[in-house]
């Protein structure tokens, strides 16, 4: 029998180190002697802390959740000495649907084996791949494997994959470079670093077996430093992996060497275009150039150089090991396989899901999500981050996948899917991506460094009440130029959240310009407070507001002075019988 | 400089955890970001001294240094305090109530994004995205024993998170 924690960040966020920890401690004062092990984020994150008591075959026996530190006696007591499961604290029916809903290739280990232990990744079928590929495959055999599975590039732009090996395959260099770019740098997205926390020996594989394609002898990981478990757990497996001999020289006896080393990345979104990630390997500045000469000629110090996403090379070693075809088999015609999406936002059921391609974006969000926290109304989603845009509820039953999430205006991007509901306001969501590509440009590309700053000041007149006649034609105008007149993914996409709101939600931004008035409810300059029949007169809210605009006697239904009022909200928040409106 | 008399002269007395770090990581070509990380590890931020010291010993100019140390939202020119909060401004915080969040620290320590305490305890700092989305709002608070994660955060529980470290912090200050 075996006990496992769950300790993914977002585990180790709701307190599953106590748990653990609590969990060791019951076991030894009882003096089971039953181990207690350790997971990566299986993906019901909504769950955390999850528990999983495997029973002496090694069969799942059952699996607790939201186990904080002081449940944990419960099942030390019932199960590890009682022999019986605590039901009560047992996974539900409705929450296994999450899991049992998707396909799992990407993570297929995330959350059931250890992470910081080789042994439990070689006993999952691990390092068998990459044997597989030395040993009896030709790097043009491996290719075309790839090639077979459709898969292309899980980073956001969806290029495929064996396209870019066989590039640098060809290309010719005193020596190769396998990059990983593991910068996850989309705010709302963490498909990376769960595969990273959860499975790291999985890209390991991955870069090896890529390495041997293209025929280099060195694999850099580029990690954003936000992630220090992330970059805890790559440390451990490489050193493991170099012990065992899936690192280092004459790997298989087969004469390849391939060696992997870490580099922190330190903060800056434009990395995650591949020119200005190899500026950052370099120790420079991370700022994009021209391309060609592409990576794959010219790269990291002028050398031929493949740059792939994490969960691209997650995907490898199961390729290589069920075949590219049984990859193909899942997906749609041009987007085959698997995306793993971080869902999260306004959802009642959050996490990572993984899916087959094509599967419409309404299973995803009702079937496995559960539909909308509170039961709201659900009003769009964003996908693809700040490159991305933002799908309108009447366009729920879009098949996700490369070509149809394009034709929406949003993107696949890296897998982030952010739900949105009537609370949300959608031109207060494009102001804030512009605000974050306007401080991640990086200021090579006069249209990028100046339009998203000046789209941005447009975007914070109107959401201040001060939109005028004529700023939704000026937002799209400069939109266009932004894109036109910028060099890299990140300038060219910048404006795609603001297109997109204009395009489905042009009705709010005429709202917020016309009428001053926001309909969402969320930008307060435009809000009006005021006290309704349901105040007691408890004079709470008037005491706890600032500028004393809040008059009234005591057990009389108060009011609130317009003029004075500065829209801060504190009355709102103070009210304890939901007397205050807001409008 | 020199910390034993007033003749501002570059010394390298102050230096001596980050001659280590040079040493290895010095002649390896690109490695000014790692240096400028060890860095700031070991300082907290990055002086203008430190810069100084790294540029006379690695032979990059002072100029190239600063501009690497600017470009990169990691760095610090200004040291901290005891506890850096990051706070979460990805997407899923925004929409889950960042802002409001912010107001909470903003009106329990009295500081703004990218200040420090009085008393040198907290350094607010607004961050891209800490990744664990589906607990948003989310912070990271980084202090002496490490950093910790605190998920599905509201106005009161922030307060009250940031009260049990400022009390812990007097403490060990007594």
């Amino acid at each position: 029998m075996r006990v496992v924690v769950g300790q993914g960040s977002c585990g180790v966020a709701t307190g599953a180190r106590k748990t653990s920890a609590e969990l060791e401690r019951l076991i030894a004062a009882d003096g089971l002697g039953i181990p207690v092990e350790k997971t990566g984020c299986v993906g019901n994150c909504y769950l955390e802390p999850i528990v999983d008591v495997y029973d002496d075959d090694g069969r799942l026996a059952s699996r607790y959740v939201r186990v904080q530190p002081e449940k944990a006696g419960e099942i030390v007591e019932r199960h590890l000495k009682g022999g019986k499961p605590v039901e009560e604290m047992e996974i539900s029916q409705a929450d296994r649907r999450f899991l049992d809903s998707q396909k799992r290739i990407v993570l297929r280990n995330a959350g059931l084996i250890n992470p910081e232990s080789i042994d439990a990744y070689i006993e999952a079928g691990g390092y068998k791949a990459i044997e597989k590929a030395l040993k009896g495959m030709t790097p043009e055999a491996v290719i075309d494997e790839i090639k077979i599975s459709g898969l292309r590039g899980r980073g956001g732009a969806g290029f495929p994959t064996w396209f870019k090996w066989d590039a640098a395959r060809k290309n010719r260099g005193a020596s190769k470079y396998m990059v990983c770019n593991a910068d996850e740098g989309d705010p709302g997205a963490f498909m990376d670093r769960s595969v990273l926390e959860g499975d790291p020996h999985s890209l390991l594989e991955g870069m090896e077996i890529g390495g041997y394609a293209i025929g280099a002898n060195e694999g850099v990981i580029y990690v954003r430093a936000e992630y220090p478990l992330a970059i805890h757990r790559l440390e451990l497996a490489i050193g493991q992996a170099r012990d065992r001999g899936f690192l280092g020289k004459n790997l298989f006896g087969t004469g390849f060497d391939f060696d992997i080393r870490i580099k922190a990345g330190a903060g800056a979104f434009v990395c995650g275009e591949e020119t200005a990630l190899i500026a950052s390997l370099e120790g420079e500045r991370g700022m994009p150039r021209l391309k060609p000469p592409f990576p794959a000629e010219k790269g990291f110090w002028q050398q031929p150089t493949n740059i792939n996403n994490v969960e691209t090379f997650a995907n490898v070693p199961w390729i290589i090991s069920s075949g590219g075809a049984a990859f193909g088999a899942v997906g749609t015609e041009k987007s085959k396989g698997t995306k793993v999406f971080a869902l999260a936002g306004k959802i009642k059921k959050g996490g990572l899901v993984e899916v087959p391609m094509g599967l419409p974006l309404r299973d995803v969000i009702y079937g496995i999500g559960d539909g909308i926290k509170n039961d709201k109304e659900f009003k769009a989603v964003q996908m693809g981050g700040p490159s991305g845009g933002c799908i309108p509820a009447s366009l729920i039953d879009t098949p996700v996948d490369y070509e149809n999430i394009t034709k929406t205006g949003a993107i696949v991007g890296s897998g982030g899917m952010i739900v949105m509901d009537e609370t949300t306001c959608m031109v207060d969501m494009a102001r804030y991506f512009l605000d974050f590509t306007r401080k991640e440009s990086c200021g090579k590309c006069n249209y990028c460094r100046i339009g998203t700053k000046r789209m941005l000041e447009i975007l914070e007149r109107i959401t201040s009440g001060e939109g005028k006649d004529g700023d939704i034609e000026l937002l799209e105008e400069l939109a266009e130029k932004i894109k036109d007149g910028s060099m890299c993914g990140l300038g060219q996409t910048a404006p795609n959240p603001v297109l997109t709101t204009i395009r489905y939600f042009r009705n709010e931004y005429e709202d917020h310009i016309y009428r001053k008035k926001c309909t969402a409810h969320s930008c307060k300059p435009l809000l009006t407070f005021s006290i309704t029949e349901g105040c007691t007169g408890c004079t709470l809210c008037s005491r706890r507001c600032p500028v004393e605009a809040i008059r009234g006697e005591r057990r009389q239904r108060h009011a609130i002075d317009q003029e004075k009022c500065i829209k801060c909200g504190k009355c709102e928040e103070s009210c304890k019988f939901n007397a205050i409106l807001r409008d | 400089m020199c910390e034993n008399c007033n003749c501002r002269q570059e010394s390298d007395a102050g230096f001596s955890a980050l001659a280590p770090v040079i040493e290895k990581y010095g002649s390896a070509r690109g490695s000014l970001i790692t240096i400028l990380q060890k860095a700031q590890d070991i300082y907290g931020y990055l002086s203008l001294d430190a810069i100084n010291y790294i540029a006379a010993k690695t032979g990059v100019k002072p100029a190239k240094i600063y501009g690497v140390a600017t470009f990169y939202t990691q760095f610090r020119l200004a040291p901290i305090g005891k506890n850096l909060i990051m706070l979460c401004k990805g997407t899923a915080c925004h929409v889950n109530g960042a802002d409001l969040i912010e107001e909470a620290v903003s009106e329990f320590l009295g500081i703004g994004d990218g200040e420090t305490t009085e008393d040198g305890l907290f350094t607010l700092n607004n961050v891209a995205c800490l990744g664990c989305c589906s607990l948003a709002p989310v912070m990271m608070v980084k202090g002496a024993d490490g950093e910790e994660t605190f998920g599905n955060l509201t106005k009161d529980k922030v307060k009250a998170v940031l009260g049990e470290i400022r009390d812990k912090g007097l403490e060990v200050a007594v």
